[in-house]
């Protein structure tokens, strides 16, 4: 009994030592947090078209009955990682197939319009919204953020940050599962 | 110099009270006391070790204002936070709930006090009771004797 017990500390730290492990590595951070809205419908939002382009509004009719993966994409001409995002979404758009819906978040109309000029618009639907309150109801933290839909309008993943770098890398894998589960 | 520092010191701890700006406060006092206590337990999900009552972050100045808005349309305390927990999740909370997948945060620290004590316990328990007194051998008293003596003598 006394002989095993001398053991114990060791066995203490290594327990402590393979938990702390654990939490140190990997892309484990803290910072990263879960959508809440992670297998959840999408919600109820409905916002009108952005002004100065030729794409439709968005609402959640719009996302619930679609019958493919979407993504949606919130941006903004004022954020740096959007401008960053915006050819890696455009690009990715195209090679998978997938339809990118837009949610253009408290922006003025007009530098939006011209943002999209610029870089190129590749959404097929943007929702204007310029209070920033359906965005609460995806419970939005940043800009940028992607939700990738399925083709029932269930929220299958968010990427929280630009879609680069790591990034992409979570949300392509993000993106093959919910192809493959679509198909 | 002292005054100085003192007007800065002050300055310094006045500005998280500025964060709820003037336009949004509430006319009835009451309701704005209630908003008040639900934004000092939402955390703010982008500099998130900071209420959103005290964060001058866009996403928690429209969390205030919405907080408000609900309280005027009627809104239990309860309600407000179940509207926000529904779209961002336990973690807007700074007081966790009790339920199944936070049991080990709640109840951890008392499991391991207990473990604690039971050491001690054990520890104290196998600990022999009290010094055994065991008398001195012939041999030992006589030593002491001699010893005692010279001390006297000494005096």
């Amino acid at each position: 009994m006394i002989r095993a017990l001398a053991f114990l500390p060791i066995i203490v730290a290594l327990v402590l030592g393979a938990f702390f492990y654990w939490g140190l590595s990997g892309d484990r951070d803290p910072a990263r947090l879960p959508s809440a809205l992670i297998s959840k419908p999408v919600p109820a939002f409905d916002l009108p078209a952005l002004a100065g382009t030729n794409s439709p509004g968005l609402s959640q009719a719009d996302l619930q009955t679609t019958g493919r993966v979407t993504v949606v994409n919130v941006f903004a001409s004022w954020c740096g990682p959007c401008r960053a995002e915006h050819p890696v979404l455009t690009r990715l758009a195209e090679d998978h197939g997938f339809n990118l819906v837009g949610i253009n978040y408290k922006d003025k109309p007009e530098a939006a319009a011209k943002w999209l000029e610029e870089l190129g618009n590749p959404y097929t639907r943007i929702g204007a919204d310029e209070t920033g309150r359906a965005a609460i109801e995806w419970g939005l933290t940043g800009v940028p953020e992607s939700y990738i839909i399925s083709g029932d309008g269930v929220i299958l993943y968010r990427e929280a940050g630009p879609v680069v770098g790591d990034g992409a890398r979570r949300f392509l894998e993000a993106l093959d599962d919910a192809m493959a589960g679509a198909s | 110099m002292i005054r100085a520092l003192t007007v800065i010191l002050a300055l310094a701890l006045a500005i998280p009270a500025f964060a709820v700006e003037p336009d949004e406060v509430l006319d009835d006092p009451v309701l704005e006391q209630r908003a008040r206590e639900i934004s000092a337990n939402v955390r703010c999900v982008v500099c998130q070790n900071e209420p959103i009552d005290s964060s001058n972050a866009g996403v928690a100045r429209d969390l205030r204002i919405l907080i408000r808005e609900r309280l005027v349309a009627g809104d239990t305390n309860d309600q407000v936070f179940d509207f926000l927990v529904a779209r961002y999740g336990d973690f807007v909370l700074f007081k966790p709930p009790f339920k199944p997948s936070t049991y080990a945060l709640w109840i951890g620290p008392f499991v391991i006090l207990g473990l604690g004590a039971l050491s001690v316990f054990v520890f104290l328990s196998r600990r022999p009771r009290g010094a055994s007194v065991q008398a001195l051998s012939a041999e030992e008293e006589a030593a002491l004797d001699d010893l005692l003596q010279d001390e006297g003598r000494a005096k």
